[in-house]
């Protein structure tokens, strides 16, 4: 909050707002209404909020690692390959293709839990190339793999058995589900107190070390967090694009695509990530047939706003109007009659 | 016998990956930070040069003479304009900064030179087709030679000049403690620059052995910028000539992998990477600093 707190008066810890109430019930009968975009719109725009949602989770995911974590990865397209492979695997052996691909999520997060074992204990960019190179070793592995189509990639044939406008309603459901799943973990776990140690390991990680904050955990449950987070996006680019090869799927262009979304939307807020991805959706439809202007709009955007609006969109707007749309954080205002209690007010 | 020519082969290789690595090395060590872009730049450098090649038709190496100059001004226009700025905001800011600039620079080489695959081995003359086999297995190439000489040409000289010239001096002081440095007339903004225009200038030697050596194209710089951290971090963060040990020991253990299975090459590379790393950070709650701790405490309680 900007405004001077009047020294002595009585303080109380707001969490909610009339706005932020009435915008969180918004975002809840969004999510309900979305479901049924299948059944009213064309299956072209089924596909294409599809990817918007793909985008959203990986945006969510990579400031849940940098922004909260203060772990800037360069390698999380590791999890989304071995999420996008593990479907081709389980759909190979016969597991029907929609139970592969939850299959696959767990399995990209029950892999993350020994990476993070070693990985946790890098700093700065020593986390993010050694992620980076994790990645590009598991990318070489698949490469040696023919059953998983080596180096040329492989289609997920399995998915010939659906109609392909069911298809694409089944699969944008999914994401829809892993949207509402990874967001709201994310949302809940930082409004517990887990979620303040979280918010002050971001703040200050020296300072929330000393007050007894156990960073290590609190981090490898982030790291884990974005593997499952990362292995769903993974899961999902295969179900819509059905066909994946090692060079693109672990392609360092989406640690790119994830840096630009959260640094524009805004590093460390919740809103601000959602907020990017839906821009970066919004540029990819203006901007169709990509291109290598495009890339160097990307890059340059995002390296201006890491050096002059470290904050992002999201982060700026907040600061500038107190304004919090999904609070995870607590707001300290002065109450005027110091009798008044929370329940009044809400 | 073909064992000795892979490790021999490696360590030539090394010496490439060292030269790579050498301006990354300095760099963190002034400034404590990495650059993401350092690939992109070598690989700029080999651009410069051939331009230059293509223009003039000179040789490969007087061009890389002409591109020199260049290569020391994009250091320091690099660090004044971007990572300066950076710095002063958090360690995760130059990585982030850097990284948009890496995409940056690719995507401007793809739209300036298309992404067709280059040489230069072609106009380097015949340094690059001459060899010696020593016996029926073991072959040494005048290029290998070369670049391992200009590798202990490149160290010897940023040794000698950190440790014997008032300039080196102050860089020194500079990565030392800034502070400190500035309060004894030293402008650690100017020093930060000079390091980055340095490790510019090295980097396009690197950018010139690759394009000698192989080929190179518009999105060549992200693998050489793993295989120079590789390097950087196999010989210790931090310790100059142990980033020539780090490169030469990458190399080999590439040539080594390579010997299983081609494809296995860089994969030998990133092994021996994670498991430096796994044991020196990864060594459970035994390490190094704390038995010295221990050891210290045990003489001081004799005393």
């Amino acid at each position: 909050m900007s405004e001077q707190l009047a020294v002595g008066a009585p303080l109380k810890v707001q969490r909610w707002t009339p706005l932020s109430r009435n915008f969180s019930i918004g975002v809840g009968v969004l999510a309900v209404a979305l479901a049924f975009v299948p059944i009213v719109l064309d299956s072209n725009i089924v596909q294409d909020l599809t990817n918007l949602l793909i985008l959203v989770i990986l945006a969510v995911m990579w400031n849940a690692l940098a922004g909260y974590g203060g772990l800037l990865s360069v390698g999380q397209q590791a999890f989304i390959g071995i999420g996008a492979y593990a479907t081709i695997y389980f759909a190979q052996l016969g597991v029907a293709p929609y139970a592969a691909m939850v299959l696959a999520m767990l399995v990209a997060g029950a892999i993350s839990v020994p990476i993070s074992l070693f990985a946790l204990r890098l700093r700065a960019a020593q986390f993010a190339i050694g992620m980076w190179v994790i990645a590009e070793a598991i990318s070489i592995l698949v490469r040696f793999d023919h059953a998983l189509g080596a180096g040329t990639g492989i289609s997920l044939i399995q998915m010939n058995q659906y109609d392909p406008s069911y298809r694409q309603a089944y699969t944008y459901w999914l994401a829809l589900a892993f949207t509402v799943v990874f967001l709201g973990v994310l949302f809940f776990l930082l409004r517990t107190p887990f979620g303040a140690s979280l918010q002050a390991i971001r703040d200050d990680e020296d300072a929330a070390t000393s007050l007894g904050v156990r960073v290590a955990s609190r981090k490898r449950l982030l790291f884990v967090l974005a593997g499952f987070g990362c292995g769903a996006a993974g899961v999902l680019i295969v179900a819509n694009t059905l066909f994946i090869d090692p060079s693109s799927i672990f392609s360092v262009q989406w640690s790119a695509y994830m840096i630009f979304m959260v640094l524009v939307g805004g590093l460390g807020t919740f809103e601000g990530p959602i907020l990017g991805a839906i821009l970066l959706f919004a540029i990819q439809t203006i901007f169709t047939q990509g291109g290598p202007w495009y890339l160097v709009g990307l890059g340059a955007t995002a390296a201006l706003f890491a050096l002059a609006l470290p904050r992002g969109l999201w982060g700026t707007i907040e600061e500038r109007l107190g304004l919090q749309l999904l609070p995870v954080g607590y707001r300290v205002v002065a109450s005027k009659t110091p009798t008044k209690t929370e329940g009044e007010t809400a | 016998m073909t064992l000795v020519n892979a490790v021999v082969q490696g360590i030539f290789l090394g010496g490439y990956y060292a030269v790579l690595a050498c301006g990354l090395s300095i760099m963190f060590g002034v400034m404590r930070t990495i650059n993401l872009a350092h690939g992109d730049v070598a690989v700029l450098g080999a651009y410069i040069t051939f331009v230059i090649v293509d223009r003039t038709g000179a040789s490969a190496f007087v061009a890389f003479l002409v591109a020199v100059p260049v290569m020391l001004v994009l250091g320091y226009v690099l660090q004044l304009a971007i990572l300066e700025r950076s710095l002063r905001s958090g360690i995760l800011t130059p990585l982030l900064a850097t990284f948009g600039l890496s995409i940056v620079i690719q995507n401007l080489l793809l739209i300036t030179f298309s992404p067709d695959v280059r040489s230069l081995g072609g106009s380097a003359g015949a340094v690059t087709t001459a060899g010696w086999h020593v016996t029926s297995d073991l072959t040494v190439s005048a290029l290998g030679i070369l670049v391992l000489v200009v590798a202990a040409a490149v160290f010897g000289a940023v040794h000698l000049f950190l440790t014997r010239t008032r300039a080196g001096w102050a860089l020194r002081a500079t990565a030392e403690d800034a502070d400190a440095a500035e309060l004894v007339g030293i402008d650690s903004r100017a020093m930060h620059a000079r390091a980055t225009a340095i490790a510019v200038a090295i980097a396009g030697i690197g950018g010139l052995f690759l394009a000698i050596r192989s080929v190179f194209d518009p999105v060549s710089g992200p693998i050489q910028l793993i295989f120079a951290f590789e390097a950087v971090v196999i010989g210790g963060m931090g310790s100059l000539w142990g980033t020539l040990v780090g490169g030469i020991a990458l190399g080999v253990a590439q040539t080594l992998g390579a010997q299983i299975h081609p494809q296995y090459a860089a994969l030998a590379g990133h092994v021996l990477f994670l498991v430096v790393l796994i044991v020196r950070y990864g060594g459970g709650r035994v390490s190094l600093p704390r038995l010295r701790g221990v050891v210290a405490l045990g003489r001081a309680s004799r005393q």
